[in-house]
Protein backbone atom coordinates (compact mmCIF):
# COMPACT_ATOMS: atom_id res chain seq x y z
CA UNK A 1 0.00 0.00 0.00
CA UNK A 2 1.46 3.31 -1.11
CA UNK A 3 0.27 6.45 0.64
CA UNK A 4 1.02 9.96 -0.59
CA UNK A 5 1.14 12.63 2.09
CA UNK A 6 1.11 16.06 0.48
CA UNK A 7 2.95 18.89 2.24
CA UNK A 8 1.83 22.50 2.35
CA UNK A 9 3.80 25.55 3.31
CA UNK A 10 3.53 29.32 3.39
CA UNK A 11 6.49 31.54 2.60
CA UNK A 12 8.96 28.80 3.39
CA UNK A 13 7.34 27.51 6.58
CA UNK A 14 5.79 24.06 6.61
CA UNK A 15 2.17 24.20 7.74
CA UNK A 16 1.85 22.14 10.94
CA UNK A 17 -1.06 20.21 9.42
CA UNK A 18 1.46 18.58 7.05
CA UNK A 19 3.20 16.90 9.97
CA UNK A 20 -0.12 15.78 11.40
CA UNK A 21 -1.08 14.35 8.02
CA UNK A 22 2.17 12.46 7.56
CA UNK A 23 1.76 11.06 11.09
CA UNK A 24 -1.66 9.58 10.33
CA UNK A 25 -0.31 8.30 7.01
CA UNK A 26 2.44 6.58 9.03
CA UNK A 27 -0.17 4.96 11.28
CA UNK A 28 -2.14 3.63 8.30
CA UNK A 29 1.02 2.40 6.58
CA UNK A 30 2.34 0.63 9.67
CA UNK A 31 -0.90 -1.27 10.11
CA UNK A 32 -1.03 -2.33 6.46
CA UNK A 33 2.52 -2.99 5.32
CA UNK A 34 2.53 0.28 3.50
CA UNK A 35 4.94 3.03 2.64
CA UNK A 36 4.50 6.76 3.05
CA UNK A 37 5.73 9.06 0.31
CA UNK A 38 5.81 12.76 1.16
CA UNK A 39 5.02 15.00 -1.80
CA UNK A 40 6.48 18.48 -1.64
CA UNK A 41 5.64 21.07 -4.26
CA UNK A 42 7.14 24.55 -4.18
CA UNK A 43 10.25 26.52 -4.99
CA UNK A 44 13.47 26.16 -2.98
CA UNK A 45 11.78 23.60 -0.75
CA UNK A 46 14.21 20.70 -0.89
CA UNK A 47 15.02 20.96 2.85
CA UNK A 48 11.39 20.12 3.58
CA UNK A 49 11.93 16.62 2.18
CA UNK A 50 14.34 15.68 4.95
CA UNK A 51 12.00 17.11 7.53
CA UNK A 52 9.09 15.11 6.09
CA UNK A 53 11.12 11.92 6.47
CA UNK A 54 12.10 12.84 10.03
CA UNK A 55 8.40 13.26 10.77
CA UNK A 56 7.35 9.85 9.48
CA UNK A 57 7.63 9.57 5.68
CA UNK A 58 9.65 6.71 4.14
CA UNK A 59 10.64 8.74 1.14
CA UNK A 60 9.90 12.06 -0.50
CA UNK A 61 9.24 13.37 -3.97
CA UNK A 62 10.05 17.02 -4.52
CA UNK A 63 8.63 19.07 -7.37
CA UNK A 64 10.70 22.24 -7.25
CA UNK A 65 9.70 24.85 -9.76
CA UNK A 66 9.38 28.63 -9.86
CA UNK A 67 5.73 28.27 -10.95
CA UNK A 68 4.98 26.56 -7.65
CA UNK A 69 6.44 29.23 -5.36
CA UNK A 70 2.98 30.31 -4.17
CA UNK A 71 -0.02 28.04 -4.06
CA UNK A 72 -2.06 28.20 -7.24
CA UNK A 73 -4.68 25.53 -7.60
CA UNK A 74 -4.13 24.80 -11.28
CA UNK A 75 -0.33 24.74 -11.15
CA UNK A 76 -0.18 22.57 -8.03
CA UNK A 77 -3.18 20.50 -9.07
CA UNK A 78 -1.80 19.53 -12.46
CA UNK A 79 1.59 18.66 -10.94
CA UNK A 80 0.02 16.45 -8.28
CA UNK A 81 -2.36 14.91 -10.80
CA UNK A 82 0.49 13.89 -13.09
CA UNK A 83 2.46 12.45 -10.20
CA UNK A 84 -0.58 10.48 -9.04
CA UNK A 85 -1.18 9.15 -12.55
CA UNK A 86 2.46 8.08 -12.85
CA UNK A 87 2.80 6.56 -9.39
CA UNK A 88 -0.72 5.20 -8.76
CA UNK A 89 -0.74 5.60 -4.99
CA UNK A 90 -3.49 3.73 -3.16
CA UNK A 91 -4.22 6.72 -0.98
CA UNK A 92 -3.50 10.45 -1.19
CA UNK A 93 -3.76 12.44 2.03
CA UNK A 94 -3.65 16.20 2.40
CA UNK A 95 -4.16 18.55 5.31
CA UNK A 96 -7.60 20.16 5.35
CA UNK A 97 -6.25 23.69 5.42
CA UNK A 98 -7.48 26.21 2.88
CA UNK A 99 -5.00 25.08 0.22
CA UNK A 100 -5.61 21.38 0.82
CA UNK A 101 -9.34 21.83 0.61
CA UNK A 102 -8.88 23.31 -2.88
CA UNK A 103 -6.13 21.05 -4.14
CA UNK A 104 -7.77 17.77 -3.11
CA UNK A 105 -11.13 18.22 -4.88
CA UNK A 106 -9.35 19.56 -7.98
CA UNK A 107 -7.16 16.48 -8.26
CA UNK A 108 -10.00 14.12 -7.32
CA UNK A 109 -12.19 15.57 -10.09
CA UNK A 110 -9.47 15.44 -12.75
CA UNK A 111 -8.27 12.01 -11.66
CA UNK A 112 -11.82 10.71 -11.28
CA UNK A 113 -11.34 9.38 -7.76
CA UNK A 114 -13.25 9.59 -4.48
CA UNK A 115 -12.52 12.15 -1.79
CA UNK A 116 -13.50 12.55 1.85
CA UNK A 117 -12.93 16.09 3.09
CA UNK A 118 -12.05 17.44 6.50
CA UNK A 119 -11.80 14.06 8.20
CA UNK A 120 -11.31 13.60 11.92
CA UNK A 121 -10.29 9.96 11.68
CA UNK A 122 -8.93 7.64 9.01
CA UNK A 123 -8.60 3.86 9.09
CA UNK A 124 -8.13 1.02 6.66
CA UNK A 125 -11.01 -1.42 6.52
CA UNK A 126 -10.70 -4.41 4.22
CA UNK A 127 -7.92 -2.77 2.27
CA UNK A 128 -9.99 0.34 1.66
CA UNK A 129 -9.92 3.75 3.28
CA UNK A 130 -12.67 4.41 5.82
CA UNK A 131 -12.98 8.04 6.81
CA UNK A 132 -14.89 9.69 9.63
CA UNK A 133 -15.96 13.29 9.19
CA UNK A 134 -18.34 15.68 10.85
CA UNK A 135 -21.20 17.20 8.89
CA UNK A 136 -24.00 19.63 9.70
CA UNK A 137 -21.71 21.82 11.77
CA UNK A 138 -20.49 18.92 13.84
CA UNK A 139 -23.97 17.75 14.77
CA UNK A 140 -23.59 14.44 12.94
CA UNK A 141 -20.65 12.16 12.20
CA UNK A 142 -20.51 10.35 8.87
CA UNK A 143 -18.43 7.34 7.93
CA UNK A 144 -17.30 7.68 4.33
CA UNK A 145 -16.64 4.57 2.27
CA UNK A 146 -14.87 4.48 -1.08
CA UNK A 147 -15.54 2.58 -4.25
CA UNK A 148 -12.74 0.04 -4.59
CA UNK A 149 -10.24 -0.13 -7.38
CA UNK A 150 -9.21 3.49 -7.60
CA UNK A 151 -6.99 5.81 -5.63
CA UNK A 152 -8.72 7.12 -2.52
CA UNK A 153 -8.24 10.66 -1.27
CA UNK A 154 -8.88 12.40 2.03
CA UNK A 155 -8.06 15.65 3.77
CA UNK A 156 -7.36 15.64 7.50
CA UNK A 157 -8.79 18.31 9.80
CA UNK A 158 -6.33 20.31 11.83
CA UNK A 159 -5.46 19.35 15.34
CA UNK A 160 -7.22 15.99 15.45
CA UNK A 161 -4.15 13.77 15.06
CA UNK A 162 -0.82 14.56 16.72
CA UNK A 163 2.36 14.99 14.72
CA UNK A 164 5.31 12.72 15.48
CA UNK A 165 8.40 14.14 17.14
CA UNK A 166 11.12 14.67 14.55
CA UNK A 167 13.44 11.66 14.53
CA UNK A 168 16.66 12.77 12.84
CA UNK A 169 17.92 9.18 12.64
CA UNK A 170 15.25 8.39 10.04
CA UNK A 171 16.43 8.48 6.45
CA UNK A 172 14.90 7.76 3.07
CA UNK A 173 15.08 8.36 -0.66
CA UNK A 174 14.47 11.83 -1.94
CA UNK A 175 13.61 12.02 -5.62
CA UNK A 176 12.36 14.75 -7.88
CA UNK A 177 9.57 15.16 -10.40
CA UNK A 178 8.67 17.94 -12.78
CA UNK A 179 5.99 20.58 -12.81
CA UNK A 180 3.46 20.17 -15.61
CA UNK A 181 2.39 23.69 -16.53
CA UNK A 182 4.77 26.41 -17.62
CA UNK A 183 4.10 29.97 -16.47
CA UNK A 184 2.45 30.75 -19.82
CA UNK A 185 -0.03 27.91 -19.30
CA UNK A 186 -1.21 29.23 -15.93
CA UNK A 187 -4.00 31.79 -16.32
CA UNK A 188 -3.83 32.91 -12.69
CA UNK A 189 -1.23 35.48 -11.63
CA UNK A 190 -0.58 36.64 -8.11
CA UNK A 191 -0.27 40.43 -8.08
CA UNK A 192 0.34 40.92 -4.39
CA UNK A 193 0.67 39.04 -1.16
CA UNK A 194 0.11 40.62 2.20
CA UNK A 195 1.00 38.57 5.23
CA UNK A 196 -0.91 39.32 8.40
CA UNK A 197 2.06 40.03 10.66
CA UNK A 198 2.13 39.34 14.33
CA UNK A 199 -1.14 37.48 14.49
CA UNK A 200 -1.78 33.88 15.26
CA UNK A 201 -4.19 32.43 12.78
CA UNK A 202 -7.35 31.04 14.37
CA UNK A 203 -6.71 27.76 12.61
CA UNK A 204 -3.31 27.23 14.16
CA UNK A 205 -4.18 28.46 17.61
CA UNK A 206 -4.19 26.06 20.53
CA UNK A 207 -5.77 28.82 22.63
CA UNK A 208 -8.49 31.21 21.46
CA UNK A 209 -10.00 34.03 23.49
CA UNK A 210 -13.19 35.37 21.90
CA UNK A 211 -15.42 38.35 22.52
CA UNK A 212 -19.10 38.76 21.74
CA UNK A 213 -21.91 41.21 22.18
CA UNK A 214 -20.93 41.61 25.83
CA UNK A 215 -17.71 43.44 24.98
CA UNK A 216 -20.03 46.28 23.97
CA UNK A 217 -17.77 48.03 21.45
CA UNK A 218 -14.47 48.16 19.66
CA UNK A 219 -12.61 49.22 22.82
CA UNK A 220 -14.16 46.32 24.68
CA UNK A 221 -11.90 43.96 22.75
CA UNK A 222 -8.79 45.43 24.43
CA UNK A 223 -9.04 43.30 27.61
CA UNK A 224 -10.00 40.25 25.54
CA UNK A 225 -6.94 40.71 23.35
CA UNK A 226 -4.75 41.30 26.41
CA UNK A 227 -5.79 37.92 27.77
CA UNK A 228 -5.19 36.26 24.40
CA UNK A 229 -1.74 37.84 24.24
CA UNK A 230 -0.66 36.76 27.70
CA UNK A 231 -1.76 33.20 26.91
CA UNK A 232 -0.03 33.25 23.51
CA UNK A 233 -3.40 32.62 21.92
CA UNK A 234 -5.45 34.04 19.10
CA UNK A 235 -8.28 36.53 19.25
CA UNK A 236 -11.74 35.46 18.10
CA UNK A 237 -15.21 36.95 17.93
CA UNK A 238 -18.86 36.09 17.61
CA UNK A 239 -20.93 37.11 14.63
CA UNK A 240 -22.72 39.74 16.70
CA UNK A 241 -19.44 41.53 17.37
CA UNK A 242 -18.37 41.28 13.73
CA UNK A 243 -21.73 42.49 12.41
CA UNK A 244 -21.52 45.48 14.77
CA UNK A 245 -18.18 46.34 13.11
CA UNK A 246 -16.27 46.11 16.35
CA UNK A 247 -13.79 43.66 14.86
CA UNK A 248 -12.98 42.42 11.33
CA UNK A 249 -14.70 39.39 9.85
CA UNK A 250 -11.55 37.27 9.78
CA UNK A 251 -11.92 36.82 13.55
CA UNK A 252 -15.43 35.39 13.32
CA UNK A 253 -15.91 31.94 14.78
CA UNK A 254 -19.06 30.03 13.87
CA UNK A 255 -21.25 28.85 11.06
CA UNK A 256 -20.44 31.65 8.62
CA UNK A 257 -16.98 32.20 10.05
CA UNK A 258 -14.32 29.71 10.98
CA UNK A 259 -14.63 26.34 12.63
CA UNK A 260 -11.98 26.00 15.30
CA UNK A 261 -10.88 23.28 17.65
CA UNK A 262 -8.35 24.68 20.10
CA UNK A 263 -7.27 23.09 23.38
CA UNK A 264 -8.72 26.06 25.23
CA UNK A 265 -11.53 28.38 24.13
CA UNK A 266 -12.41 31.29 26.39
CA UNK A 267 -15.73 32.92 25.45
CA UNK A 268 -16.09 36.43 26.87
CA UNK A 269 -19.54 37.99 26.70
CA UNK A 270 -20.74 35.48 24.11
CA UNK A 271 -24.26 34.19 24.64
CA UNK A 272 -23.69 31.09 22.53
CA UNK A 273 -26.08 31.14 19.58
CA UNK A 274 -26.25 27.74 17.91
CA UNK A 275 -24.33 29.17 14.94
CA UNK A 276 -21.47 30.19 17.22
CA UNK A 277 -21.44 26.87 19.07
CA UNK A 278 -21.21 25.13 15.68
CA UNK A 279 -17.82 26.70 15.18
CA UNK A 280 -16.22 25.98 18.54
CA UNK A 281 -18.03 23.38 20.59
CA UNK A 282 -15.48 20.65 19.89
CA UNK A 283 -12.77 22.67 21.64
CA UNK A 284 -11.10 20.58 24.31
CA UNK A 285 -11.77 22.91 27.25
CA UNK A 286 -14.28 25.75 27.08
CA UNK A 287 -14.43 28.59 29.58
CA UNK A 288 -17.45 30.89 29.44
CA UNK A 289 -17.65 34.31 31.06
CA UNK A 290 -21.09 35.85 30.85
CA UNK A 291 -23.38 37.99 32.98
CA UNK A 292 -26.41 35.89 32.11
CA UNK A 293 -26.42 32.55 33.98
CA UNK A 294 -28.91 31.19 31.44
CA UNK A 295 -26.75 31.95 28.38
CA UNK A 296 -26.56 28.83 26.17
CA UNK A 297 -22.77 29.08 26.06
CA UNK A 298 -22.74 27.55 29.56
CA UNK A 299 -24.29 24.35 28.15
CA UNK A 300 -21.08 23.55 26.29
CA UNK A 301 -18.64 25.04 28.80
CA UNK A 302 -16.40 23.14 31.21
CA UNK A 303 -15.85 26.16 33.45
CA UNK A 304 -18.17 29.07 33.88
CA UNK A 305 -17.90 32.50 35.43
CA UNK A 306 -21.18 34.36 35.86
CA UNK A 307 -20.24 37.99 36.00
CA UNK A 308 -18.92 41.09 34.29
CA UNK A 309 -16.20 40.26 31.80
CA UNK A 310 -14.61 43.66 32.33
CA UNK A 311 -13.84 42.63 35.92
CA UNK A 312 -12.98 38.97 35.41
CA UNK A 313 -10.99 39.08 32.17
CA UNK A 314 -8.38 41.58 33.43
CA UNK A 315 -8.09 39.56 36.66
CA UNK A 316 -7.36 36.44 34.58
CA UNK A 317 -4.80 38.35 32.51
CA UNK A 318 -3.05 39.54 35.67
CA UNK A 319 -3.08 36.06 37.18
CA UNK A 320 -1.66 34.37 34.07
CA UNK A 321 0.95 37.09 33.74
CA UNK A 322 2.21 35.99 37.15
CA UNK A 323 1.96 32.26 36.53
CA UNK A 324 3.44 32.16 33.03
CA UNK A 325 6.43 34.37 33.73
CA UNK B 1 -22.50 39.32 -18.83
CA UNK B 2 -23.87 35.90 -17.97
CA UNK B 3 -23.39 35.00 -14.33
CA UNK B 4 -24.31 31.77 -12.57
CA UNK B 5 -24.82 31.56 -8.81
CA UNK B 6 -24.83 28.04 -7.41
CA UNK B 7 -27.22 27.49 -4.54
CA UNK B 8 -28.06 24.66 -2.19
CA UNK B 9 -31.01 24.30 0.11
CA UNK B 10 -29.93 23.07 3.53
CA UNK B 11 -31.47 22.26 6.87
CA UNK B 12 -31.63 25.24 9.20
CA UNK B 13 -29.18 24.63 12.02
CA UNK B 14 -31.05 27.22 14.11
CA UNK B 15 -33.68 24.48 14.56
CA UNK B 16 -31.23 22.34 16.51
CA UNK B 17 -32.29 21.78 20.09
CA UNK B 18 -32.43 19.07 22.74
CA UNK B 19 -35.38 17.56 20.92
CA UNK B 20 -34.14 18.17 17.38
CA UNK B 21 -30.73 16.52 17.10
CA UNK B 22 -28.56 16.47 14.00
CA UNK B 23 -29.96 13.21 12.66
CA UNK B 24 -33.58 14.29 13.04
CA UNK B 25 -32.77 17.62 11.41
CA UNK B 26 -31.11 15.89 8.45
CA UNK B 27 -34.04 13.53 8.07
CA UNK B 28 -36.85 16.06 8.11
CA UNK B 29 -36.10 19.07 10.23
CA UNK B 30 -38.26 22.10 10.00
CA UNK B 31 -38.34 24.69 7.28
CA UNK B 32 -35.24 24.52 5.12
CA UNK B 33 -33.12 27.52 4.22
CA UNK B 34 -30.83 28.77 1.50
CA UNK B 35 -27.33 27.71 2.52
CA UNK B 36 -26.09 30.91 4.24
CA UNK B 37 -22.81 30.97 2.32
CA UNK B 38 -24.70 30.81 -0.98
CA UNK B 39 -26.56 34.01 -0.13
CA UNK B 40 -23.23 35.83 -0.33
CA UNK B 41 -22.59 34.25 -3.73
CA UNK B 42 -26.00 35.34 -5.01
CA UNK B 43 -25.53 38.85 -3.64
CA UNK B 44 -22.20 39.05 -5.46
CA UNK B 45 -23.91 37.84 -8.64
CA UNK B 46 -26.66 40.45 -8.40
CA UNK B 47 -24.09 43.20 -7.83
CA UNK B 48 -22.09 42.10 -10.87
CA UNK B 49 -25.25 42.24 -13.00
CA UNK B 50 -26.02 45.72 -11.63
CA UNK B 51 -22.58 46.86 -12.66
CA UNK B 52 -22.05 45.03 -15.93
CA UNK B 53 -25.53 44.10 -17.15
CA UNK B 54 -26.65 40.63 -18.15
CA UNK B 55 -28.40 38.20 -15.87
CA UNK B 56 -27.52 35.97 -12.94
CA UNK B 57 -28.91 32.45 -13.31
CA UNK B 58 -29.41 30.65 -10.03
CA UNK B 59 -28.84 26.91 -10.30
CA UNK B 60 -29.89 24.60 -7.51
CA UNK B 61 -29.89 20.84 -7.42
CA UNK B 62 -32.03 18.99 -4.93
CA UNK B 63 -35.41 17.61 -4.07
CA UNK B 64 -38.61 19.36 -5.20
CA UNK B 65 -38.69 21.57 -2.09
CA UNK B 66 -35.54 23.21 -3.49
CA UNK B 67 -37.97 25.33 -5.54
CA UNK B 68 -38.52 27.33 -2.35
CA UNK B 69 -34.83 28.21 -2.17
CA UNK B 70 -34.86 29.26 -5.82
CA UNK B 71 -37.87 31.49 -5.16
CA UNK B 72 -36.06 33.07 -2.24
CA UNK B 73 -33.20 33.81 -4.64
CA UNK B 74 -35.50 35.28 -7.28
CA UNK B 75 -37.17 37.42 -4.63
CA UNK B 76 -33.75 38.86 -3.78
CA UNK B 77 -32.61 39.40 -7.34
CA UNK B 78 -35.83 40.27 -9.18
CA UNK B 79 -35.33 40.89 -12.90
CA UNK B 80 -31.59 40.53 -12.54
CA UNK B 81 -32.03 36.85 -11.83
CA UNK B 82 -33.36 33.71 -13.45
CA UNK B 83 -33.61 30.31 -11.82
CA UNK B 84 -33.31 26.73 -12.96
CA UNK B 85 -34.14 23.74 -10.79
CA UNK B 86 -31.88 20.75 -11.34
CA UNK B 87 -34.16 17.99 -10.17
CA UNK B 88 -34.29 14.32 -11.02
CA UNK B 89 -34.63 11.24 -8.82
CA UNK B 90 -31.55 9.97 -10.65
CA UNK B 91 -29.53 12.79 -9.06
CA UNK B 92 -30.16 11.54 -5.54
CA UNK B 93 -27.19 10.32 -3.48
CA UNK B 94 -24.73 12.03 -5.78
CA UNK B 95 -21.35 12.61 -4.17
CA UNK B 96 -19.61 15.94 -4.66
CA UNK B 97 -18.05 14.93 -7.97
CA UNK B 98 -21.38 13.73 -9.43
CA UNK B 99 -22.99 16.93 -8.19
CA UNK B 100 -20.24 18.94 -9.85
CA UNK B 101 -20.80 16.99 -13.07
CA UNK B 102 -24.50 17.88 -13.04
CA UNK B 103 -23.80 21.54 -12.25
CA UNK B 104 -21.09 21.74 -14.91
CA UNK B 105 -23.50 20.43 -17.57
CA UNK B 106 -26.12 22.92 -16.46
CA UNK B 107 -23.60 25.79 -16.64
CA UNK B 108 -22.75 24.75 -20.18
CA UNK B 109 -26.43 24.67 -21.03
CA UNK B 110 -26.95 28.19 -19.67
CA UNK B 111 -24.25 29.09 -22.17
CA UNK B 112 -21.60 31.79 -22.51
CA UNK B 113 -21.21 32.13 -18.74
CA UNK B 114 -18.44 34.50 -17.62
CA UNK B 115 -18.45 34.00 -13.87
CA UNK B 116 -19.73 31.15 -11.73
CA UNK B 117 -20.20 32.06 -8.07
CA UNK B 118 -20.47 29.68 -5.15
CA UNK B 119 -20.47 29.91 -1.39
CA UNK B 120 -17.51 28.65 0.62
CA UNK B 121 -19.29 25.43 1.51
CA UNK B 122 -22.72 24.08 2.31
CA UNK B 123 -23.49 23.99 6.02
CA UNK B 124 -24.91 20.46 5.87
CA UNK B 125 -22.37 18.38 3.94
CA UNK B 126 -19.57 20.90 4.44
CA UNK B 127 -17.27 19.23 1.93
CA UNK B 128 -16.40 22.50 0.15
CA UNK B 129 -15.58 20.27 -2.84
CA UNK B 130 -18.28 21.00 -5.36
CA UNK B 131 -17.34 24.46 -6.66
CA UNK B 132 -13.69 23.46 -7.12
CA UNK B 133 -14.78 20.34 -8.97
CA UNK B 134 -17.11 22.33 -11.22
CA UNK B 135 -14.11 24.47 -12.18
CA UNK B 136 -11.92 21.41 -12.71
CA UNK B 137 -14.51 19.71 -14.92
CA UNK B 138 -15.11 22.86 -16.98
CA UNK B 139 -11.39 23.65 -17.20
CA UNK B 140 -12.04 27.11 -15.75
CA UNK B 141 -9.69 28.91 -13.36
CA UNK B 142 -10.87 28.78 -9.75
CA UNK B 143 -10.48 31.53 -7.18
CA UNK B 144 -11.50 30.51 -3.68
CA UNK B 145 -12.16 32.51 -0.48
CA UNK B 146 -12.80 35.72 -2.41
CA UNK B 147 -13.39 38.72 -0.14
CA UNK B 148 -13.30 41.49 -2.74
CA UNK B 149 -13.83 41.74 -6.48
CA UNK B 150 -11.50 44.55 -7.50
CA UNK B 151 -12.11 44.59 -11.22
CA UNK B 152 -13.95 42.74 -13.94
CA UNK B 153 -12.62 43.66 -17.37
CA UNK B 154 -15.29 42.54 -19.80
CA UNK B 155 -13.28 43.50 -22.88
CA UNK B 156 -10.10 41.76 -21.84
CA UNK B 157 -11.99 38.94 -20.15
CA UNK B 158 -10.09 39.15 -16.89
CA UNK B 159 -11.02 39.41 -13.24
CA UNK B 160 -8.95 40.66 -10.32
CA UNK B 161 -9.91 39.74 -6.77
CA UNK B 162 -8.59 39.65 -3.22
CA UNK B 163 -8.52 36.22 -1.62
CA UNK B 164 -8.33 35.54 2.10
CA UNK B 165 -5.49 33.19 2.97
CA UNK B 166 -5.02 31.64 6.37
CA UNK B 167 -2.02 33.85 7.01
CA UNK B 168 -2.77 36.89 4.90
CA UNK B 169 -4.39 38.15 1.74
CA UNK B 170 -3.58 37.75 -1.91
CA UNK B 171 -4.48 39.95 -4.85
CA UNK B 172 -4.82 37.75 -7.86
CA UNK B 173 -5.94 38.05 -11.45
CA UNK B 174 -7.18 35.42 -13.85
CA UNK B 175 -8.98 34.95 -17.13
CA UNK B 176 -12.71 34.64 -17.66
CA UNK B 177 -14.69 32.48 -17.59
CA UNK B 178 -13.83 31.56 -14.00
CA UNK B 179 -15.38 30.00 -10.91
CA UNK B 180 -15.26 31.96 -7.63
CA UNK B 181 -16.15 30.93 -4.13
CA UNK B 182 -16.90 33.90 -1.93
CA UNK B 183 -16.84 34.81 1.73
CA UNK B 184 -19.14 37.01 3.76
CA UNK B 185 -16.87 40.04 3.53
CA UNK B 186 -17.93 40.51 -0.09
CA UNK B 187 -21.23 41.99 1.06
CA UNK B 188 -24.31 41.27 3.11
CA UNK B 189 -27.14 39.72 1.13
CA UNK B 190 -30.00 42.11 0.45
CA UNK B 191 -33.49 41.50 1.73
CA UNK B 192 -36.18 40.49 -0.70
CA UNK B 193 -38.66 43.26 -1.46
CA UNK B 194 -42.37 42.69 -1.02
CA UNK B 195 -42.85 42.94 -4.79
CA UNK B 196 -39.93 40.61 -5.32
CA UNK B 197 -41.50 37.99 -3.10
CA UNK B 198 -44.86 38.29 -4.87
CA UNK B 199 -43.30 37.98 -8.31
CA UNK B 200 -41.06 35.10 -7.28
CA UNK B 201 -44.03 33.22 -5.87
CA UNK B 202 -45.62 33.21 -9.31
CA UNK B 203 -42.42 32.54 -11.27
CA UNK B 204 -42.35 29.48 -13.48
CA UNK B 205 -39.03 27.82 -12.80
CA UNK B 206 -37.80 25.33 -15.40
CA UNK B 207 -36.57 21.92 -14.30
CA UNK B 208 -33.61 20.27 -15.96
CA UNK B 209 -33.14 16.54 -15.37
CA UNK B 210 -30.55 13.99 -16.42
CA UNK B 211 -32.02 13.62 -19.89
CA UNK B 212 -32.14 17.37 -20.54
CA UNK B 213 -28.51 17.65 -19.49
CA UNK B 214 -27.38 14.61 -21.48
CA UNK B 215 -26.14 12.72 -18.43
CA UNK B 216 -26.19 8.95 -18.36
CA UNK B 217 -27.31 7.17 -15.19
CA UNK B 218 -23.88 5.67 -14.55
CA UNK B 219 -22.20 9.06 -14.14
CA UNK B 220 -24.61 10.48 -11.57
CA UNK B 221 -26.38 9.50 -8.36
CA UNK B 222 -25.33 6.51 -6.29
CA UNK B 223 -24.18 4.68 -9.45
CA UNK B 224 -21.72 7.34 -10.46
CA UNK B 225 -20.52 8.22 -6.97
CA UNK B 226 -17.08 7.19 -5.78
CA UNK B 227 -17.81 7.73 -2.11
CA UNK B 228 -20.84 6.86 -0.01
CA UNK B 229 -21.92 7.62 3.54
CA UNK B 230 -23.78 4.52 4.72
CA UNK B 231 -23.31 5.27 8.38
CA UNK B 232 -24.31 8.64 9.79
CA UNK B 233 -24.63 8.94 13.54
CA UNK B 234 -24.72 11.48 16.32
CA UNK B 235 -21.30 12.63 17.50
CA UNK B 236 -20.12 11.38 20.88
CA UNK B 237 -21.56 13.50 23.65
CA UNK B 238 -18.92 15.78 25.07
CA UNK B 239 -18.42 15.38 28.77
CA UNK B 240 -19.03 19.01 29.62
CA UNK B 241 -19.74 18.96 33.32
CA UNK B 242 -20.05 22.64 33.86
CA UNK B 243 -18.28 23.89 36.93
CA UNK B 244 -19.22 27.40 37.93
CA UNK B 245 -16.45 29.25 39.71
CA UNK B 246 -17.74 31.89 42.10
CA UNK B 247 -16.05 34.67 44.00
CA UNK B 248 -14.24 37.94 43.59
CA UNK B 249 -12.35 38.36 40.30
CA UNK B 250 -8.86 37.77 41.71
CA UNK B 251 -9.98 34.66 43.64
CA UNK B 252 -11.78 33.27 40.59
CA UNK B 253 -8.72 33.95 38.46
CA UNK B 254 -6.51 31.97 40.85
CA UNK B 255 -8.88 28.98 40.91
CA UNK B 256 -9.36 28.98 37.15
CA UNK B 257 -5.63 29.31 36.50
CA UNK B 258 -4.99 26.27 38.73
CA UNK B 259 -7.60 24.26 36.88
CA UNK B 260 -6.47 25.20 33.39
CA UNK B 261 -2.84 24.49 34.23
CA UNK B 262 -3.92 21.12 35.67
CA UNK B 263 -5.85 20.39 32.45
CA UNK B 264 -2.58 21.06 30.59
CA UNK B 265 -4.28 23.30 28.06
CA UNK B 266 -1.97 26.22 28.82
Amino acid sequence: MKIFSVFDHYEGDVDAISYETVAIARKLADANNGTVVAVIMGHDVSDMAQSAIHHGADSAIVIDDATLKHFRIMAHGEALLKLAQDESPDIILLGANSNGRELAPYVAAKFGVGLASDCVDLEIDNGSLLATRPALAGNVMAKITFKKGTTQMATLRRRVYPALEADTSRSGDISTASAVLSEDDIPTKILGLETAEGEISLNDASIIVSGGRGVAGEEGFAPVKALADVLGGALGASRAAVDANWIPYKYQVGQTGQTVQPDLYIACGISGAIQHLAGMKTSKIIVAINKDPDAPIFQVANYGIVGDLFKYVPALTAEFEKRLK
Amino acid sequence: MEIVALMKQTPDTAQLSQRMDGLKLMAKGGPRIVNPWDEYALEAGIRLVEEHGGVCTILSMGKPETMEALKTGLAMGGKKTKAVFLGDPKFENSDSLCTARILAKAIQKVGDVSIVLAGKSAIDGDTANTAVQVAALLGMPYLGYVVEIKEVNVEEKTITVVRALEKGRETVTTTLPAVLSVLKELGEPRYASFMGIRKAAKAKIPRWGAKTLGLSPNEIGANGSLVAWPDVSLPPVKDANLEIIEGEPDEVAKVLADKLLAEKVI
